[in-house]
């Protein structure tokens, strides 16, 4: 076991790099880019650690993950301890510590990021779900429902939202049933994640952690079309919305049904949930050309580039109108993507789609500056009046955020949606405008990460236990007058 | 789940199969679709509901590619890996003051049916316009005939019916004393197309049902967007049934030649290992 160390001892301790596969030879193959900490990493990382009587890194993470705790169990090594720490609050470790922006959250709350050298808490995070899968087996310890069951919820989603509100019900002893319109459980995690950022096993593993509990997932089921919301309000005690945002938004620019240009959704859908890699062997197509560019900086634009790479394209552009700057993409994600070759452009926005034979032919870009900040607080690109580029592709991905879904608010009687279609709901417990009816993640926020969604998901949980108890509270009350 | 009941070949590649799905069964709309895999490495592939019969729903498909023609080769007692739906809206029906026309080009038939099935239900005068390219591709012809008022049909050879297309049979129905109210037409879009420039002149409101490509059929990947009106629309969420004049033809089927070599090489392989 190894030591706690003196203060002093642990401010010594260098912040343990993550390992990465070879740049070179990662940009083709699909494998999972970073390579995770070896134990003594892990340990010595913990060590970092100062256990501050205040965890001022709790206040960064969206699902209140016990940090210190976790982290004091590596220390001590007991992997599983620091397992069953995470999963009190949060039931997808190992997908958090991969996908999570931890520098814009947790370590950016840790007190040493005020020397630039916050503990690396998502690999620490990672490295516990890691090791615990990898020694322990898929059966994670997370609390199995005791006692009798308090009531029936349904969820309206199988993505993190739906997922994380479905696992803490499910703790707090209720039945629990998520419905999910695709084939398969995952939602942004299965279909948007490239497996070089989340392996697809790796999500099987914490959902089967999260059925043992006792949910059940039922795919193929479209809530809006098959069931109503209205429907499921009748048969449930409550009611969780976690669809996600889940529509493409374009740029209404010409030349955008040209065949060749592809929302990021429907390229990484095919990819990732369809198996289009893997084409014929698996039925679904996907169309990549030698020359490919996407529109967007953000992290889904990452994949979406990075993915193109790696299914063969000779040249993959990012085209940007802000700079790197302003980019919304991760760090880490830019910097992947820069090491296996991907190009920016930036402050350029495109203006047309040129077409040959109905088929992509070449963009035509506005060239940009940048101006006074906008409202986000970034600065706002500008026209460089006059200077265009033009070039020359063959695939165009439409990277540039979502827009609300409308099939499962056209079901919900009473469930108000504000003007762009996304559901209104408190941030602190998910109430919509029904009774019994919450709503949570990007449904209500717009796009934003899989922890946030996350948070949503154990916040409505929280809420719906609270509801869910006053009603039968009130009712026995009412029966014994 | 998703058992295939019955089954039935019409002709050389087309067949009806009835199977188990009691999701989509359950609220399934005439005007909506839904979406089938075949297997666990299968696509989503969008079909029509013809008709519902307690857990069950119909289909009618036509073998194309290699999806349908494995999906044909299944046998009752057989699952499909997923149905899902039912998906899209459903048709707008009212009791319209003149007869109500509903135009099927080949296996466009099978989401005309309960279309026109319901019109006639509502107490509308139902003329039905059924073509294909020859007799033995005309499948339903008894169920249309059954729920119409009047059935008219046109082959291109001849073979049955009037020789010649839907276009000449819809131009005299429009040209008659007693005007139609509304026109449905489903079939290729070329055949939606022409049904659109015969019918503008007659200034009768037209509803075309479309069938582009789609993968997820839920509004999230957007490959079924089509101009409508000069607007990106969404077959899977905004449709399938759209005003039949504003449709964008040309940009809707250049959108679904994308795949043509994919699904050739499809198939090759999957001769290659079936036979």
């Amino acid at each position: 076991m190894a030591d706690m160390l003196p203060i002093k001892e642990r401010l010594k301790i260098k912040r343990h790099e993550m390992p990465t596969l070879d740049p070179e030879k990662r940009g083709k193959i699909f494998e999972e880019v970073p390579t995770g900490y070896t134990v003594e990493d892990a340990i010595s990382e913990a060590q970092r650690c100062l256990q501050c009587k205040v965890a001022t890194c709790m206040d960064g993470c969206p699902a209140q993950v016990r940090i210190p705790h976790f982290i004091e169990a590596i220390v001590a090594e007991d992997f599983e301890k620091a397992l069953e720490e995470l999963k009190v609050t949060n039931a997808l470790p190992a997908v958090c510590g991969r996908v999570c922006p931890q520098e814009t959250q947790c370590e950016n709350t840790c007190v040493l990021e005020k020397q630039k050298r916050p503990v690396a808490i998502g690999r620490l995070e990672r490295f516990v779900a890691d090791w615990n899968r990898n020694n322990v087996g898929h059966k994670l310890p997370v609390c199995a429902p005791e006692g009798e069951i308090k009531g029936k919820v349904a969820i309206v989603g199988a993505g993190p939202a739906g997922i994380a509100c479905a696992a803490d019900l499910s703790k707090a002893c209720y039945d629990v049933t998520v419905f999910e319109a695709l084939h398969k459980v995952g939602g942004v995690l299965r279909y948007g994640i490239p497996d070089f950022r989340l392996p697809k096993d790796i999500l099987d593993s914490e959902i089967d952690a999260i059925k043992e509990t006792g949910v059940k997932f039922v795919t193929n089921v479209v809530v809006g079309n098959s069931i109503t919301v209205d429907e499921l309000a009748l048969e449930y005690d409550a009611v969780f919305i976690g669809n996600g945002a889940g529509g493409p938004r374009m740029l209404g620019i010409p030349g955008e049904n040209l065949n060749g240009v592809y929302s990021a959704s429907e390229f990484l859908v095919r990819v990732n949930l369809m198996g289009a890699r893997n084409f014929p062997d698996f039925d679904t197509p996907v169309n990549f050309g030698r020359k490919v560019v996407v529109f967007g900086a953000g992290n889904v634009a990452m994949d979406a580039v990075r993915t193109a790479l790696r299914l063969g394209a000779d040249e993959a552009t990012i085209v940007y109108r802000r700079t790197k700057n302003e980019a919304p993409a991760r760090d880490e994600e830019i910097m992947h993507a820069e090491e296996e070759g991907v190009k920016f452009h930036f402050l350029a926005s495109p203006v047309k789609i040129n077409g040959k034979n109905g088929r992509v032919a070449s963009i035509i870009c506005q060239l940009m500056k940048l101006g006074e900040p906008d409202s986000s607080g970034r600065a706002r690109p500008v026209p460089d009046e006059g200077k265009t580029m033009e070039i020359e592709v063959d695939t165009v991905i439409v990277a540039i955020g979502q827009q609300a879904n409308p099939i499962v608010a056209k079901s919900a009687t009473g469930v108000r949606t504000d003007k762009r279609g996304y559901f209104v709901a408190s941030l602190e417990t998910g109430q919509t405008t029904r009774e019994g009816v919450f709503a949570g993640g990007d449904i209500v926020t717009g796009a934003a990460t899989v922890i946030e969604a996350v948070g949503a998901g154990k916040n409505a949980a929280q809420a719906i236990d609270r509801f869910i108890r006053s009603k039968k509270l009130s009712v026995a009350e009412e029966a014994n007058k | 789940m998703y058992v295939i009941k019955k089954k039935k070949q019409w002709s050389e590649k087309v067949f009806t199969c009835w199977i188990d799905a009691p999701w989509v069964a359950r609220s399934a709309s005439p005007g909506q679709f839904l979406v089938t895999i075949n297997s666990c490495k299968g696509e989503r592939i969008p079909m029509t509901i013809v008709d519902v019969d307690g857990d069950s729903i119909e289909l009618l498909f036509q073998v194309v590619g290699k999806s349908t023609l494995e999906l044909s080769r299944m046998n009752e007692g057989d699952s499909l890996y997923a149905v899902v739906g039912p998906l899209g809206n459903p048709s707008v029906l009212q009791k319209f003051d003149g007869p109500a026309v509903f135009v099927a080009g080949g296996i466009g038939v099978g989401p005309i049916y309960p279309i026109a099935k319901k019109a006639k239900e509502m107490g509308n005068k139902v003329i039905s316009i059924m073509g294909s390219r020859s007799e033995t591709l005309l499948v339903m012809t008894d169920q249309m005939r059954e729920i119409s008022d009047e059935l008219l049909i046109s082959t291109d050879d001849g073979s049955c019916g009037r020789k010649g297309f839907v276009t000449d049979l819809l131009r005299e129905v429009l040209e008659r004393d007693e005007k139609p109210s509304h026109i449905w037409a489903i079939g290729p879009a070329i055949m939606m197309k022409f049904v659109a420039l015969t019918a503008k002149p007659f200034n009768v409101p037209l509803t075309v049902s479309l069938n582009p490509i789609m993968v997820d059929a839920t509004g999230m990947c957007g490959v079924c967007r089509v101009y409508v009106n000069g607007e990106n629309k969404l077959a899977c969420v905004d449709g399938p049934e759209f005003d039949g004049y504003a449709v964008d033809y040309d940009g809707f089927m250049g959108r679904l030649t994308q795949y043509q070599e994919k699904e050739a090489v499809a198939l090759k392989h999957y001769m290659e290992l079936e036979g």
